[in-house]
């Protein structure tokens, strides 16, 4: 057992302390849930790559760190212009080490039939409207980080789209890590998200670092998506360099309704963004997209699992990732069909390019299927640059710089293009487009 | 190849027998003591009356094996087995081993002869080398005359102990050592028998050699090791077929198979596996946990498996390829057919470590009535595997909604020149695709076993001709009754 | 006796009726067109006589050569003499044409008590039959149906039926998707094969394959029932006249 367990639980060590001054610590059942969370993570600890869930993360560092809760607000007057997605005028709630900040925040610019608070505010003015919303971490040594969340919750964002609504601006949830110095932060935002019947709307979110030092973002996102809503749920993990960033995304999906995500890794010492999607109605569509780009030592981790439980449902999934230095990127995606999931169609597409000697990518499409009459196909490939598209585009003039970062950008694009909606598509285009920018403005100083 | 009306009828001939290979042999045994301790595994090295430092190799994988634990990652329910409750030798009493095939109890001989094996020289398999293999040792190997003349060895392993000590020395647990896995780990400690192949440098078999494997004895394991190193520039073909009488309770069957090929030598393994899977609700039926490796140490050698998986309760298996010498070729094609409560976790491993090597893999799994049937591969490639390619291709075919059909690959590549690709899909016999046959005057069976091996004919084409008749004729024999 | 008589029949599909009460009678040696439109039941009266699961027979008789034809499994009827040409050959990946068709056939004969051919036999005998139907070697190798055009499917089809000799033919919309050039080598290879011994049901949405596999009757189907039946004029009227005098429930 010990060989699944990384015995450094230092994480868990400022709890008792942190406690009494989490929002809610007079509420029962989420003192309970708090303990359970926290006795989880002592007895099971962080999973080491024996535990296959984590079989090419290793949690090492994140365990050595030394990350304690962060205390007080961290001094921020204005979010850096450029720094999130470029979206125009939607409405941008903004939490600063894990805790919304009205004052940054454009919470008056929220569109009708749309209502956002933050988790804490909740947890303080009415914590029994919570009480169903906040489901305890998955059991076992996957949950452990989840459970980690469940002991340190403290704030977030509690949407509710009401059903009905049609909303074409997004939702921007702006989260930035400050560091602090002297101290390793770890914070443990909590989201909901409730999209009613019927409804149709974009949540968007911005993973962003301030300054060099090291933070932990240990997030937990649950969405319920309602029979016949849509989701749009995009997010940039822009962390600093040196930050941690595990998230996890768990969404339920109703009749004929579409949860449609996508990410975008850019950031981060250790990045892992991870959703469990559970198709629990027919004619119901999930889509998972996303891209990573990874340079120096990047850890890049990319899991999803789909469960499909209700009959006639589809799930879609692309990813595709470009790596460089020394970087290493990970694919996990299962899906899993269940017995009365007759006619699903499922589809995942794993497309990984190797920049350089050192990269590593290490991707495990799975597939567990217990229905007879369903479509379900993955593919994965990992490669380099073809040679041939190079050779044609030096040939008509362009420099192999160019041209290899031409090839680059064109093979991400296929992944952002999965984003239905042009304004995305566009936001995700400029911050993809300016990694290859600077990738090759770091080549070409190196060349000089 | 695709399946033939020679084959159907030959199919038709069998279904009402369903496992057809289900006898028991009466005939005297010689057997250990139950149970397995230190005792049994010197019991079982001074009966085949080995050298010391075989014995202390047994004894070390006996002692590793007590510190280790059965593994859990695959996707199999397995009962609990009782290493106590099992004889870990059985041979029939044939004296010091034939010397030719006329001393070979003629009840052994009737025995191969029922399974279709005939031992005796020019019959039927004429141009086919054949070691029977009968619970724990090997009886009979046809065709050795023949063979030596090309310097060729082929023999039982206890006999090359014997004879040639320096090869087998050499070369065992060089590809798959003691300290493997639990099972090959057993394996080591308690081997019994098993066929050594030896190719000498520059020299192409001149026929097929095989090893047929019956278990006969009951609570008895099988622990055959087989070693078959192909010299510089040599080719050899090696088929092997099992069976297994019908009994109530499992059996053990953990082998080990590890081949190594050197320069431009190539080496194809073919399995036809039909072990007895035990009866429609899961009583009984051999548990196949076997370890096959290859060491592609040459550069431009080559190994292929093919097998044809359509018996056991429980397999576990994962032959694999180390691709060390550049340029150097792993192939994996498999089919594995898992009905009523089989469960299958196989696939392969492909390790490439040298310039240019490449892999491919296609795997067909069928999963019918409550089945489970797992795909799971490995794709490793190493830093300097410059230039390496894999194409991998799993399908799985799906027939009725209480079985399970599963794809676990996983690939790590560290690489930029590699090129790594891999595809998966999943289908179902249709209503219509059987419709259409019948409306051909093709009946229900016959249509099940037509459209299955259509889907497995990427792999079956793989067999060598004996082989594809035989197996294609499984292909429907074991997915009787799975549907309508 | 007629060949093929369906008496009085009426089938439901999911509960809902589709054939309302057909009688349709044909003779050794004679052409028969059942023309309608869409959603008429021709292809229900195709399945039905071919014997395809998921209709149900609520009342009547199909009787082929004087026995009951719907106690038999579809394999039973296709040895019994009966081919139906399907308006959507069905895709079997990794079953070769020759195997496909050497299994159906060989099954046939002995259902007929006659030899198997072998392997020589049955491809010599298979490349007459193909050769006028301008399948080549390189198309009897391919699967079954799997990468075919439109017209290689429905050639493919009466390939099969020149190979297995059915006395009795159902087409059912063989004409769909074909042009004019493979139409033509389509019903030359149906016209060749027609013979005092056997008969063919020809159905079809349009006139135009009538031109050339001209029929002794021709029966109007319209909302589950015959609604009319003639010489092989009563096809010039139709192409002249459309289905609309037929049929209130056209729509459908």
């Amino acid at each position: 057992m010990a060989k699944e367990m990384i015995k450094d639980l230092s994480l868990a060590a400022g709890f008792e302390e942190a406690a009494p001054r989490l929002p809610g610590s007079d509420v029962a059942w989420l003192d309970a849930l708090r303990a359970q969370g926290i006795a989880a993570f002592r007895s099971n600890g962080l999973p080491t790559r024996r535990v296959e869930a984590w079989r090419y993360t290793n949690l090492n560092a994140l365990a050595k760190a030394g990350f304690a809760p962060v205390r007080g607000d961290a001094e921020l007057d204005a979010v850096p212009d450029g720094a999130a997605l470029a979206l125009g005028d939607a409405c941008r709630i903004v939490l600063v080490n894990g805790r919304l900040r009205h004052d940054l925040s454009s919470l008056d610019q929220l569109p009708d039939g749309i209502a956002a608070v933050g988790l804490a505010e909740l947890l303080r003015r009415s914590p029994a409207d919570l009480e169903d919303l906040i489901a305890p971490a998955p059991e076992g040594r996957d949950g452990v980080l989840a459970a980690l969340n469940d002991a340190f919750m403290e704030d977030g964002l509690v949407l509710q789209i009401e059903a009905g609504v049609s909303v074409d601006t997004p939702i921007h949830l702006v989260s930035i890590g400050v560091p602090v110095a002297g101290q390793a932060v770890a914070f443990h935002p909590r989201n909901l998200i409730v999209a009613g019947a019927g409804s149709r709307s974009t949540l968007v979110e911005s993973h962003i670092g301030l300054g060099e030092g090291s933070y932990f973002s240990n997030g937990l996102t649950d969405v319920t998506v309602g029979k016949g809503a849509t989701l749009t749920h995009a997010k940039l993990q822009d962390e600093g360099a040196a930050a941690f960033h595990v998230a996890l995304v768990r969404a339920r999906i109703a009749d004929e309704a579409v949860y449609d995500s996508f990410v975008l890794h850019r950031g981060g010492e250790l990045a892992r963004h991870e959703t469990h999607a559970s198709i629990e109605g027919s004619g119901a569509e999930c889509r998972l997209n996303g891209a990573y780009l990874g340079t120096g030592r990047q850890h890049i981790d990319n899991t999803t699992v789909i469960d499909h439980m209700a009959p006639g449902s589809q799930s879609s999934e692309v990813f595709k990732g470009v790596l460089a230095g020394h970087a290493r990127g990970v694919f996990q995606g299962r899906i899993v069909v269940h017995r009365d999931a007759q006619q699903t169609n499922g589809h995942q597409l794993n497309k990984t390019l190797l920049l350089s000697r050192d990269a590593e990518m290490d991707t495990k499409p799975e597939l567990e299927i217990y229905a007879d009459d369903v479509k379900c196909s993955h593919g994965a490939t990992v490669g380099e640059l073809s040679e041939m598209e190079l050779f044609y585009l030096r040939t008509r003039g362009i420099d192999e710089a160019t041209a290899r970062d031409m090839l680059v950008s064109a093979f991400l694009s296929e992944a952002v293009s999965e984003l239905r909606d042009e304004t995305l598509v566009s936001a995700f285009a400029e911050r993809i487009a300016g990694w290859v920018e600077a990738r090759h403005e770091d080549r070409t100083e190196k060349a000089a | 190849m695709a399946v033939t009306p020679e084959t159907i009828d030959q199919l038709r001939s069998v279904t009402d027998e369903k496992y057809k290979y289900g006898f028991v042999t009466d005939i005297d045994a010689d057997v250990a003591p139950k149970g397995l301790s230190e005792d049994i595994v010197r019991f079982i090295s001074a009966k085949k009356e080995e050298p010391e430092w075989l014995l202390d190799w047994r004894l070390k994988a006996y002692r590793a094996w007590l510190e280790m634990e059965a593994p859990e990652w695959a996707k199999l329910n397995i009962a609990p087995i009782d290493y106590q409750d099992a004889y870990y030798y059985s041979a029939p009493k044939i004296g010091d081993g034939p010397k030719s095939l006329d001393e070979v109890d003629p009840k052994l001989l009737e025995t191969y002869e029922k399974l279709g094996i005939p031992l005796k020289e020019q019959e039927w398999l004429a141009g086919v080398a054949v070691d029977a293999v009968f619970d724990s040792v090997s009886v009979a190997t046809t065709y050795k005359a023949r063979l030596e003349q090309e310097g060729i060895i082929f023999c039982s392993i206890s006999e090359a102990v014997k004879n040639h000590p320096d090869l087998v020395k050499k070369y065992i647990g060089s590809v798959v050592p003691y300290t493997d896995n639990y099972f090959a780990t057993l394996n080591s400690a308690v081997f019994t028998d098993g066929s050594f192949v030896y190719i000498p440098k520059g020299v192409r078999s001149p026929m097929e050699l095989s090893t047929y494997f019956r278990i006969n004895a009951q609570n008895t394991g099988q622990f055959e090791r087989t070693l078959i190193i192909a010299e510089e520039g040599s080719y050899v073909s090696y088929l092997e077929g099992c069976t297994a009488p019908q009994r109530d309770e499992n059996q053990l069957h953990a082998a080990v198979v590890e081949l190594v090929a050197l320069d431009d030598a190539e080496i194809k393994y073919s399995t036809v596996q039909n072990w007895y899977p035990g009866d429609e609700n899961g009583v009984g039926g051999i548990y196949n946990f076997v370890t096959k490796r290859a060491a592609c140490r040459g550069r431009n050698s080559k190994v292929s498996w093919t097998q044809v998986e359509t018996g056991s309760a429980i397999t576990w298996k994962y032959p694999s390829c180390i691709l060390q010498g550049d340029n150097s070729v792993g192939e994996f094609y498999s089919v594995a057919i898992t009905n009523n409560r089989q469960q299958a976790d196989t696939g392969t491993k492909m390790i490439h470590l040298g310039r240019n090597t490449s892999s491919t893999i296609i795997s067909k799994g069928i999963s019918a009535g409550r089945a489970d049937n797992t795909y799971r591969g490995l794709v490793r490639i190493q830093p300097k595997a410059e230039g390496a390619r894999n194409y991998t291709q799993c399908d799985s075919l799906l027939i009725g909604d209480k079985c399970g059909a599963h794809t676990v690959p996983y690939i790590e590549s560290r690489n930029p020149s590699a090129k790594v690709e891999h595809e998966a899909t999943t289908a179902r016999i249709s209503e219509d695709q059987l419709f259409y046959c019948r409306q051909r005057g093709i009946s229900q069976e016959e249509a099940v076993s037509l459209i299955v091996n259509g889907f497995c004919r990427e792999v079956m084409q793989h067999l060598p001709m004996e082989f594809a008749v035989e197996a294609q004729k499984l292909v429907g024999i074991s997915l009787e009754g799975s549907v309508g | 006796m007629a060949l093929l008589e369906i008496r009085n029949l009426h089938v439901t599909v999911e509960d809902k009726p589709i054939l309302k009460g057909i009688d349709l009678s044909i003779d050794k040696g004679e052409v028969h067109a059942i023309m309608g439109p869409n959603g008429a039941g021709k292809s229900t009266l195709s399945y039905i006589i071919a014997g395809r699961d998921g209709y149900e027979v609520t009342d009547g008789q199909i009787l082929f050569d004087g026995k009951d034809m719907l106690e038999l499994e579809p394999d039973e009827r296709a040895r019994a003499g009966l081919f139906l040409a399907f308006q959507y050959p069905v895709e079997i990946p990794g079953v070769t044409n020759t195997t496909f068709l050497k299994t159906a056939l060989n099954s046939l004969r002995k259902g007929r008590g006659e030899g198997e051919l072998d392997a020589m036999q049955f491809l010599k005998f298979v490349r007459e039959k193909a050769r006028p139907l301008g399948i080549g070697d390189e198309m009897l190798k391919r699967a079954v149906n799997v990468g075919y055009s439109g017209g290689e499917k429905k050639r493919n089809e009466i390939l099969q039926m020149a190979v297995l000799e059915p006395v009795l033919a159902v087409l059912d919309e063989t004409d769909s998707g074909l042009d004019i050039d493979a139409l033509k080598i389509v019903a030359d290879g149906v016209n060749a094969l027609r013979s005092p011994d056997n008969a063919t049901l020809v159905i079809t949405h349009y006139q135009r394959l009538l031109d050339y596999i001209v029929p002794d009757r021709v029966h109007v189907l319209a909302d589950g029932r015959i609604v009319k039946s003639g010489g092989k004029d009563l096809a010039l009227e139709l192409e002249a006249k459309g289905y609309a005098q037929f049929s209130s429930a056209e729509a459908a």
